[in-house]
């Protein structure tokens, strides 16, 4: 690649967009202008102004506070949902890439089938059997994911598994679990580490999309994807109200895309 | 004194065969082999001719399913090809060392040398961190690596092959293992390091009394090295006695066609 002496502008505009956006979850853990929920009917529909950054939505809420909190819980989402499609896909794709044999067979079979739906009609179908709410979205989308992390690792896997340092960590008397996670999943990483931010990016857009179908986190939380279905409704009498959280939703999603290019150049040096 | 002993490691007609096609496929045909404690024998074959296998037999690393071995590897007169997975593996590393053909490959390039040194020690020992650590160097300084400290923060690679081949090594004996496989270990390396490794083998040999069995196609390393060599060729064993008989007085038409082809040096 000719990033040899270039600064790796990806990674660095990456990293800004989402150190800003962390910063202003945590802000928000602690301090919102307004309390998210807190409805008052003379500012219905306000505009943007210094009161109120980001305008008022239908009941009078602050936009502002509310995207603050949407958005921390889209990425409380979309961090649970990647913490089990890793763990799970690691997991699975470790044993199945190392052992191979038919154990791998019959595993990646139903993991093609799994993978075979489109992860948010998969979502819709644990989400129908299992009711709408914020947990329910976590373990949905999470079980989702599983299938794409559990195939990246077991080709990582199968690469790696047959490398004489493999043989001789074998030969020092390592056993398979040590080899696994001690010496060959390090080998893994800078692959695994693109492929969690870019799920990242998949799961913040999965929560948003079924908070907008109705079906994820449910009113009176915030949601980014929530503010942008109630949104809609008022398009053209307030657009300010569609137009921040849909913003933030690029923001995020631009940040993370950014920084798993940024980190996949970085690793490819 | 210890002639009576048995000796430190006995195969036994070992046959070693392939399924993975329709037709089993047949690598090594009745390899016998024995060696005694502190002893180096040398197995020298062109490419193809099994020798690789049979080390890796040796060592345990053939446990792939569409495999099939037959015959004894009787090491101290355990049963290496019928003991259960997790008596060899108490083996591997402390008694059984090995260092690989390809020292690029060889080392894991996601971890500091000290660490992969120190391996070994980390399975099969209860040594402190620091005592560990001390092992380490002095076992990096004993493969006559200048800058211990130093290689010993490095990673695989920061070093030039034949370091890493010192390096491999010296993860190979930190246990002080009795039987030592070097599986063409010189092979990847250039004429003036292949000295240098030799030369490290047979003091490592001398000082430790490891045995060595060492695999090449490099019949002068070979007998510079070892006291009995081992010609295979398809599989079949050609020949076996004592490197001076071999290289004196071979019977073989093989061995007499190997000898022949090491190059000379003819000085006018």
């Amino acid at each position: 690649m000719s990033m040899k002496k270039k600064k790796n502008y990806n990674l660095i505009a990456g990293g800004i967009l989402t150190g800003t956006m962390l910063l202003l979850i945590m802000i928000g853990i602690f301090y919102t202008p307004y309390d998210p929920n807190a409805m008052d009917p003379a500012a219905k529909f306000a505009g943007v102004s210094l009161a109120h950054p980001m305008g008022c939505d239908n009941f009078g809420r602050d936009v502002f506070s509310r995207v603050l909190q949407g958005s921390r819980t889209t990425l409380f989402v979309a961090l649970c949902t990647v913490t089990i499609g890793t763990v799970f896909g690691i997991a699975l794709g470790a044993v199945t890439g190392y052992y191979g044999g038919i154990l791998d067979e019959i595993l990646m079979r139903i993991n093609d089938a799994v993978f075979a739906f489109p992860s948010l009609l998969l979502a819709l179908v644990f989400i129908s059997i299992l009711g709408p709410g914020r947990n329910n979205v976590i373990a949905a989308l999470g079980i989702a994911f599983v299938p794409s992390f559990a195939r990246i690792v077991r080709g990582e896997f199968l690469k790696y598994r047959n490398m004489d340092y493999v043989k001789s960590a074998k030969l020092q008397g390592a056993g398979d679990w040590r080899i696994m996670f001690v010496h060959i999943l390090p080998n893994a990483m800078p692959v695994l580490l693109s492929a969690i931010i870019i799920g990242f990016n998949n799961a913040v857009l999965a929560e948003a999309g079924m908070s907008y179908l109705g079906i994820g986190v449910q009113p009176p939380e915030a949601s980014l994807g929530r503010m942008l279905s109630e949104a809609q409704s008022y398009l053209f009498t307030a657009p300010a109200y569609a137009i921040f959280p849909g913003a933030v939703i690029i923001w995020m999603v631009l940040g993370f895309s950014l920084l798993s290019e940024g980190i996949g150049a970085e690793s490819e040096k | 004194m210890m002639d009576k002993k048995s000796p430190l490691l006995e195969v036994i007609g070992l046959n070693i065969e392939f399924h993975d096609h329709l037709v089993p496929e047949t690598v090594v045909y009745d390899f016998d082999l024995t060696l005694n404690e502190g002893e180096i024998v040398g197995i020298v074959g062109e490419s193809g001719s099994g020798k690789s296998m049979t080390a890796l037999a040796i060592a345990g690393l053939l446990s792939r399913h569409d495999m099939e071995k037959k015959g004894q590897i009787l090491y101290e007169g355990m049963d290496l090809l019928s003991c259960p997975r997790a008596q060899l593996r108490k083996l591997q590393g402390k008694e059984i060392g090995m260092v690989f053909q390809e020292p690029m490959t060889s080392l894991n390039p996601v971890k500091k040398i000290g660490w992969q040194v120190e391996e070994s020690l980390r399975l099969h020992t209860q040594i402190p961190k620091e005592e560990r650590k001390e092992t380490a160097l002095s076992l990096l300084k004993s493969v006559e690596l200048t800058e211990a400290e130093k290689v010993y923060k490095m990673y695989p690679h920061e070093l030039s092959g034949g370091m890493r081949q010192r390096a491999m090594l010296a993860a190979a004996i930190i246990c002080e293992p009795k039987l030592l496989i070097a599986d063409e270990p010189t092979t990847a390396l250039d004429v003036t390091i292949q000295a240098q490794i030799v030369k490290l083998l047979k003091k490592i040999n001398e000082q430790k009394k490891t045995a060595i069995l060492f695999i090449s196609h490099d019949l002068s390393l070979v007998s510079r090295l070892c006291e009995r060599v081992i010609v295979m060729q398809g599989g079949y064993i050609v020949e076996t006695g004592s490197s001076e008989e071999i290289f004196e007085n071979p019977k073989e038409e093989y061995t007499k066609k190997l000898i022949a082809a090491i190059p000379k040096c003819v000085r006018k």
